[in-house]
């Protein structure tokens, strides 16, 4: 389904991020991506959505080069793929409700979905009941669920999720990795990517571990080793 | 779809506005500025435009006849004068008339009666009255005159010109009007740059606040379109709010000045003015504004698009 080939990504004083990335995603797959701050998890990801470019290789969704794509083409992509940031990137002026309900409008989905979809995702997150809340009323867990509930409302091929709970405490991470596996279960393919332990272990999927800018290790049934 | 997606764009302007209620005020007392700068100036360019036509409607040739001139010489003259170009128009004052002109202008001064009946014949020659399109022409048609009818000759029906006597004041005064008007349209230029960048910066300004969101709208799948929009809704819902409210900031403000206006320029009321253009004034600020107001949006948020 996604294809790294031969990825290298270098900023602008010379010292790679990323060197060499070769990898596949499979349909349905969990995949946990590992690492410490720093080893090029967040590059990583922000190459499969194209808000940055390779310096050499390339990455294939399907069988389209990202990259290449035209900017139309990429915002369609963009639909395919759910995407949950560490600090929410939730729309500040719009409720809870207004906020999933956005990625439904700019997808072109009809009025009549969206006021059947929006609240069951919000069921799904367990958050019917703040549907007319405006983010900064919420707690980081509630804001993390609204931007998960975004992320999956489309029905995405593929969800990626960047340190959910970089931010969260032990409940409310523990809760958002379920919904994850939830998500998982129903279809999406899920890629991870975190540096908390306690998941890694209880997971038990796939672990691809960076370091410094390399995959080091990439474990069918894998645990956190660094 | 379309309409869908252009109501789904509208409503998302009008709640973005709603709901940015602080930026989107001082956006508006912003753009108000800048539309009232603007009206002042076309109020400023009509009082301006209606104090010179009325200085240059003072400015006049007048061809004075002897009085012993032959009226069909006269008429033959005033015919040629007025084929010209130049001439607006040429208007004949017999003899006759200009000693009833005379007698009506001097009825309270008993001694100049009668002295003027005393005398018994009209001591008065016929005049043409000659008004240019434009006193810089004045010039021309006084040369005309002077090849058409040599006054040196004896001969000649014409008294005298007295554009020479005036030369002086003439071209002064076609100068001061002539340089009023460049400065005017100068300093309306200047005046007008300048307000319309404070607006355009402003609506930047605004925007640049919500550059994170219009990442996140196209990290989510919004298209351009989809971005774009509702932006432009609120640069063209600043426009029109704005030149509403300039337009209902001129009432107050003619009717103060108009009586002023009145006194100082003469003739000319700024206050009956914004009352019978009212209409035009308003859809020219509202224009503006609206086109000031989506253009600027759509140029800043090009910017945050490229992600």
């Amino acid at each position: 389904m996604i294809y790294f080939d031969k990825v290298s990504k270098i900023y602008s004083d010379n010292l790679p991020i990323l060197e060499d990335i070769n990898f596949a995603i499979e349909h349905k797959e969990f995949i946990s991506l590992v690492g410490q701050s720093g080893a090029g998890k967040t590059t990583l990801l922000k190459l499969l959505i194209a808000e940055e470019r390779p310096t050499e290789g390339k990455v294939f969704f399907e069988s389209a080069d990202i990259h290449s794509l035209s900017r139309k083409h990429l915002t369609l992509l963009r639909r395919k793929i759910g995407m949950v940031f560490q600090d929410f990137r939730l729309l500040p002026n719009r409720t809870v409700f207004e906020n999933v309900a956005f990625a439904m409008e700019v997808a072109g989905r009809e009025d009549e979905d969206i006021t059947i979809d929006v609240p069951q995702v919000l069921e799904l997150v367990n958050l019917m009941d703040k549907s007319s809340s405006f983010p900064h009323e919420l707690s980081g867990g509630e804001r993390q669920r609204v931007s998960i509930a975004r992320a999956i409302v489309n029905q995405p091929d593929l969800l990626i999720a960047d340190e959910p709970t970089g931010n969260l405490d032990p409940l409310n991470t523990w809760e958002i990795v379920q919904i994850l596996k939830k998500i998982n279960e129903l279809g999406t393919t899920v890629l991870l990517a975190t540096h908390n332990k306690g998941i890694i272990d209880s997971l038990g999927r796939r672990v691809i571990t960076l370091e410094k800018g390399r995959i080091v290790r990439d474990d069918k049934e894998g645990r956190y080793v660094l | 779809m379309f309409w869908v997606k252009i109501k789904r764009i509208t409503k998302s302007g009008f709640v973005n506005f709603w709901r940015n209620g602080w930026v989107s005020l001082a956006t508006v007392l912003i753009m108000v500025v800048t539309l009232f700068v603007i009206g002042s100036l076309i109020f400023a360019k009509t009082l301006l435009s209606s104090t010179l036509a009325q200085i240059q409607d003072k400015v006049d040739i007048s061809i004075y006849f002897k009085t012993d001139a032959n009226e069909n010489d006269i008429m033959a003259l005033k015919n040629s004068v007025s084929k010209l170009n130049e001439v607006k128009e040429a208007i004949y004052i017999s003899k006759d008339d200009a000693i009833k002109n005379f007698q009506e202008r001097h009825k309270d001064n008993a001694l100049i009666v009668q002295s003027l009946t005393e005398l018994g014949d009209n001591p008065l020659g016929a005049v043409i009255n000659i008004k240019a399109k434009d006193p810089s022409q004045y010039e021309a048609i006084a040369k005309f005159l002077q090849a058409e009818a040599d006054i040196e000759d004896p001969g000649s029906v014409i008294d005298k010109i007295n554009y020479f006597q005036n030369k002086n004041v003439i071209d002064k005064l076609t100068k001061v009007i002539n340089s009023s008007k460049n400065l005017g349209v100068s300093l309306s230029i200047v005046l007008i740059i300048i307000s319309i960048l404070v607006s355009f910066n402003t609506i930047r300004l605004a925007i640049y606040t919500a550059r994170d969101e219009i990442s996140v709208m196209r990290l989510v799948g919004a298209s351009s379109k989809n971005v774009t929009g509702p932006f432009i809704v609120e640069g063209i819902m600043y426009g029109v709010i704005s030149s509403v409210v300039a337009v209902a900031v001129f009432y107050p403000f003619t009717y103060w000045l108009g009586p002023e206006t009145e006194s100082f320029f003469g003739g000319m009321n700024i206050f009956n003015y914004y009352l019978s253009n009212f209409i035009s004034l308003f859809f020219i600020l509202l224009s503006i504004g609206v086109f000031l107001g989506a253009l600027s949006s759509f140029i800043a948020v090009r910017r945050y698009l490229k992600v």
